[in-house]
Parts: C-alpha cells; structure tokens; sequence
C-alpha cells in the first residue's frame, strides 16, 4: 500500500511537470491550430539556457529563470513570426511537418551550441527529502511540483482576469469575431507562441533540475502527445488533468511492470493508454467534437 | 503552367504517358539503370540498393499520406515489421526470398490495418498522434519481444538466394531492388487510375463529400493503410535482406519522420515526387559525411559536428521547402520540363 501511495504522489508531482508544458501546447494550438512538434526541443533547450546562465556563468538560480522567460519568449516569438506565420492556411502535414523541421533545427543548434555531455544543475533546492508519514518525496520533485504549480496558476489568473488574457481565449473562441471586436489576432498567436514556449522552457528546467540536462531531454515532448490526447487537444483544464493522468500511469507501470516488462514500460504505457482513449473517444476526454458542414 | 494540355478522348486523358517523347526518355531512362551497375562502383551500388528501398517505402507513404491525406508517424514502424517478418521467416522457416517478399508486404498490411482501422473515427492531427503511438509501441515490442525478435541484440540472417543464385554483393542485389521498385512505382501510378486510387483522393480533399459521393470511408481508409504498409513491408524485407540484420534501433520515430521528409521535398501526392525526395534524402546526409571526411584532414575535429549538421539541414530543408516550395522537387522538376518543352516561346 505504501508503495502503492508512493508511486502516485510521485506520478501526480511528476504530473504537474507534464500538465505545465502541456498547457503551452495546447495554448498554441486553441489559438493558432498548430501542434508543436518541437515542444521536446523547446524543453531542452530551456533546461540549456538554465545551465548556461547559473552553470557557465555562475549567475543565481533567480537570474537563470529571468533569462529563461526571456529566452522562451523570444524563440517563440521568432518561431512564430519567420516561419508559422507563412503557413497560416496550408494543409495540417505542412504544419506538422514544419514544426517537425523546426524541431530538427533547434536539436542540431542545441548539439553545435552545447554538444551532448550529461550535465547537472547546482542544486537549488536542499538536498534531504521529505518525508510525510511513510512516503518519500525527493525535494527536487516537490519543489518542482510547486514552481510548476505556480505557474500554472499565474497562467490561469491571466487567461481569467487580464485583458490580454481575455483577448486571447476570444481569438481562441472565434477568429472573425475577435477580429471585428478590434482585437488584433496576429499579435494574439505571436503571444500564444511566446507563451507557450514559456510553459515549455520552464517545464524543461523543472524536469532537468530533476533528471539532469542531455540531449535526451527532447524525448519528454513525445510524452506531451497522450497528455493532450487525453485531455483533448483544445480543453485547458483537459490538459493539466491529462497531466496528472499520464504522470500517475507512468509511475505505475514502471513501479509494478518493469520487473516483468523491461524499462521501457514507463515511457510506452501513456501511448497504450491513448490508442485506448482514442478507440472510444476520438476527440479526447474534454475535446470539443467538431461540427463539420460542408 | 503547360500550354496545349488538351485531351479528346478519356483514354489519352487516363494515359500514363501522355506523350511519345515521355515514353522515350522513360526507355533511356530504363537503359541507363541497366547499364548503372556494370560501370559504378561499391559504394555507388550500396547507395542504389538504398535508395530503392527509400523508394519503395516513401511511394508507400506517399499513398497513404500525400493521396489519402492521413498523416502516418508510424511508417518506419512497417517498414521495420516488413525487415523483422522477413528476417524470422528466414532464420525459423527457412523460407525462400521469393516468399518471403510478399509475406513481409501481408503482415505489415494486416497491422497496418490494426492502426488504421481506429482512424476511422478520427481525423487529421488525432490520426496523426495515433500513428505516433502505434510507432512507439511497436518500437517497444522490437525492443521487448526477446523471444521473437531478438530483442536489441536482433536478427541476423544470411545472404538471400534466388533460384539457387546467392544474392550476396551490391550488384546481384540490385537486380531485386530495380525489378521490386519498377513493380511498386508501376502499380503506384496505375491505382490512380482505378476507382480505389480516385476514392484516395476523394477522400483527402474532403471526406465528407467524399462519403456523400458514395465512398465508404471507413473501406477506403483501411485500404490506404494496407497498400501504404504493403509496400513499407516489402521496403523493410529488401532493406533486411540487404543489409542482412536487424535491430530494433533501425526503426526508430526519426526514421518515420524521414519518410514524410522524403514525400514533402519530394512532392506530395506525386509517384515522380517520391522517387526524387527518397533519393534526395538518401544522398543527401551521405554526401554531408564525405564533405565532412574530407574535411578531417584540416580540421580533425569536423567529424563530431557531423551529427548537429545532419540534423540541422535537415531541418531547414524541410521547412525551406514547406515554405518556399510546398509542391516539392516534383514541381521544380515539371517547371524545368515546361521551359524546354516550351522553348523559345515561354510565354
């Protein structure tokens, strides 16, 4: 039973990771109806510029995340801007198939800029887990949870309340109508990609400060896939929930399978569980079924 | 834009070579990739048999994806039950090449079925994210199925024979390659000129009208995924027999994503398109490693920057294209044909 409790408040810490970077995605893709393949590149590299600026250049652990935010914005918006904002309109393998391109780029940028040394990060937070009751939390985890949890929140508060916020679930809602109502929706999907690289760059630097910063980093991306399958493609709440999910369903097949599957468990059992989903719900948990007319 | 494309008949509009001078330069064509074996070398003929197993798959992806419109992450996932088919037949049946061709092509047609039969329901980026996960869990069961395929030590088998001939060098295997890639590119450009082929596209332009004009969608789709996986299988069983092994790293998602590579430099929905992209991105990164070999002698450390490099220009010629050329080397290809055919009145 321990055990058992164990491996879901890993999962659901864990979770919170996926569920920040996920809504990124899925911000992204309300506004603009692009997926972002390159969502693992943007989580790489976010953990990089962290190690760059606190590691290479011995700044505090505050201005790391400063140049972070910085950093994410400006690689969303110049992803936006150079190359989506000429697709706007093609086919969805175009779309898919740039973003796969981008993705290749910032992986072959990312590898002439930092080669593919295992790197750590200095530690942050202090070294001794916590303990409630019988179960164990790494402190890297939990305290990662929180960030992540934190800026989920401020994610939320802004699409709430903000002007801006509001602007952009309208462009999300309907295009024409936000257009007419003097909302200037190009400068809504520069903002959505800026925001959601954000969602992805800090995500990247959660999960680095707990697995360390590689290449390898990129795979988490595919990870995001079940998520937002799970969830939905368009459902905010989906995602974050979808998160949870595919946290809690990865500690468990790698808690109780692996001794009897191999250790790829963990990483294929989201993907087993979102070719289930997909079979008896095509859209997803909370996607909205479109209504197509012809 | 071609001047005079006018047609009287539907039997020249349904032709496969509109013109004689098109079936000329088809048969030089023809001759010349008789005679390419007898005066390359090795390597040129290693870089052939590669570039027909390319060819083979990406016509297959190209079906499916740039004909049907569903978007495939999952075609190296095929290929790879097409190579590890053919390999187990091998090594446990002791089946003969020739068997193990078509065999190779059926298994993967039926799984390919399994993945697609779901699409059914879907559309577009869900499709697109099913393939993805039917590309990681048959890349899992490569990995884990140690029983069946090795598991990441794989398969190793020997040298194909042919009626008692072993096909065991570049140039006897390049026979098999030419006569499998004219087989598929031939039946390729013929099922879009049968009610199937045209049901494809149908489909890919708007399903709905397409199932009001009386297509079944959910038929034609499944048989999108099974001529599509048909020829990634038979891809994977040339691929196996000439490389003769097979691990499950061969088949990973980055190999899925240079099929699609191949079909969007190439031309989407264009046959001529797939063969130019699978050779482009063959050559390409080959080329890329012996510039870099070349440049070890001044700069010893260039080798290490082969990968990033690789990966980079990848990446931005698959965006370049996207952007600058949508339709593909096919397109630049019939702008070319047009000037010379057009010359010295362009306009």
């Amino acid at each position: 039973m321990t055990e058992f409790l164990q491996l879901i408040v890993s999962g659901v810490a864990v979770g919170g990771v996926y569920a920040l970077i996920a809504l990124g995605f899925v911000l992204i893709f309300k506004a603009t109806s692009i997926i972002n393949f390159a969502t693992g590149e943007f989580i790489m590299i976010g953990a990089y510029v962290f190690y760059s600026a606190t590691v290479v250049m011995g700044g505090p652990a505050v201005l790391g995340l400063l140049s972070v935010l910085g950093f994410a914005a400006l690689v969303g918006l110049v992803t936006e801007r150079l190359i989506l904002r000429h697709m706007l309109g093609q086919p969805i393998i175009s779309i898919v198939m740039v973003t796969i391109g981008i993705s290749s780029i910032l992986n072959g940028l990312a590898d002439l800029i930092w080669g593919s040394d295992f790197r750590n990060f200095l530690p942050i937070f202090p070294r001794s887990p916590i303990i409630v009751g019988e179960i164990i939390i790494r402190t890297n985890i939990f305290y990662g949870f929180l960030v992540a949890g934190i800026v989920v929140s401020i994610f939320a508060l802004l699409f709430k309340y903000a002007k801006v916020g509001v602007a952009m679930r309208a462009t999300a809602g309907d295009q024409m109508a936000a257009f007419s109502m003097g909302i200037n929706v190009k400068s809504m999907f520069t903002l959505s990609w800026a925001l959601g690289a954000i969602a992805a760059f800090v995500g990247g630097v959660i999960i680095a400060n707990i697995s360390g910063v590689h290449p390898s980093l990129a795979h988490v991306g595919l990870k995001i896939f079940p998520v937002v399958i799970l969830g939905g493609l368009d459902s905010i709440g989906g995602a974050v929930l979808g998160g949870f999910i595919v946290g809690i369903v990865e500690n468990l097949a790698g808690g109780y399978l692996e001794n009897y599957l191999s250790g790829g468990v963990r990483d294929v059992a989201p993907f087993v569980v979102l070719m289930l989903i997909l079979l008896v719900r095509p859209y997803g948990l909370f996607g909205k079924e479109e209504i197509e007319r012809l | 834009m071609r001047i005079g494309d006018y047609k009287e008949t539907y039997a020249s509009d349904e032709a496969v070579f509109r013109t004689p001078t098109s079936r000329f330069w088809l048969g030089v064509l023809f001759v010349l990739l008789l005679i390419f074996p007898f005066v390359v070398s090795d390597y040129l003929l290693y870089m052939a048999n590669m570039v027909g197993v390319a060819v083979v798959a990406a016509v297959g992806l190209n079906i499916l994806t740039g004909s049907s419109g569903q978007i495939s992450l999952g075609h190296a996932a095929f290929v790879g039950i097409g190579a590890y088919t053919s390999a187990i037949l091998t090594t446990r049946l002791n089946l003969p090449f020739l068997l193990c061709l078509p065999l190779s092509g059926f298994s993967a047609a039926l799984l390919g079925m399994v993945v697609g039969g779901p699409s059914l329901r879907m559309k577009g980026l869900y499709t697109c994210i099913a393939t993805l996960g039917a590309q990681v869990i048959f890349e899992f069961i490569f990995m884990n199925w140690s029983s069946l395929t090795g598991g990441i030590r794989g398969i190793n088998l020997p040298a194909p024979t042919f009626f008692g001939v072993a096909l065991d060098n570049e140039f006897k295997f390049y026979w098999v390659t030419l006569v499998v890639v004219v087989i598929c590119v031939t039946a390729a450009r013929n099922l879009f000129r049968t009610r199937v082929g045209r049901a494809f596209i149908a489909i890919r332009d708007r399903d709905i009208s397409a199932q009001l004009m009386g297509i079944n969608l959910f038929k034609y789709k499944l048989y999108a995924f099974a001529v599509s996986s048909f020829m990634a299988g038979m891809a994977g069983c040339l691929w196996v027999n000439f490389l003769k092994t097979v691990t499950p790293e061969h088949f990973p998602l980055s190999e899925s994503i240079r099929f699609l590579a191949m079909i969007i430099v190439g031309g989407l929905g264009s046959i001529l398109g797939s063969i130019f992209g699978a050779i482009f991105m063959t050559v390409i990164p080959e080329a890329l490693k012996n510039l870099m070999g070349l440049l070890v002698e001044t700069y010893p450390e260039a080798m290490s920057y082969l990968f990033p490099l690789k990966q980079l220009i990848f990446g931005l010629l698959i965006v370049a294209f996207l952007v600058f050329e949508p339709h593909g080397l096919a397109a630049i290809w019939r702008r070319v044909k047009d000037y010379f055919r057009l010359w010295p009145f362009t306009h």
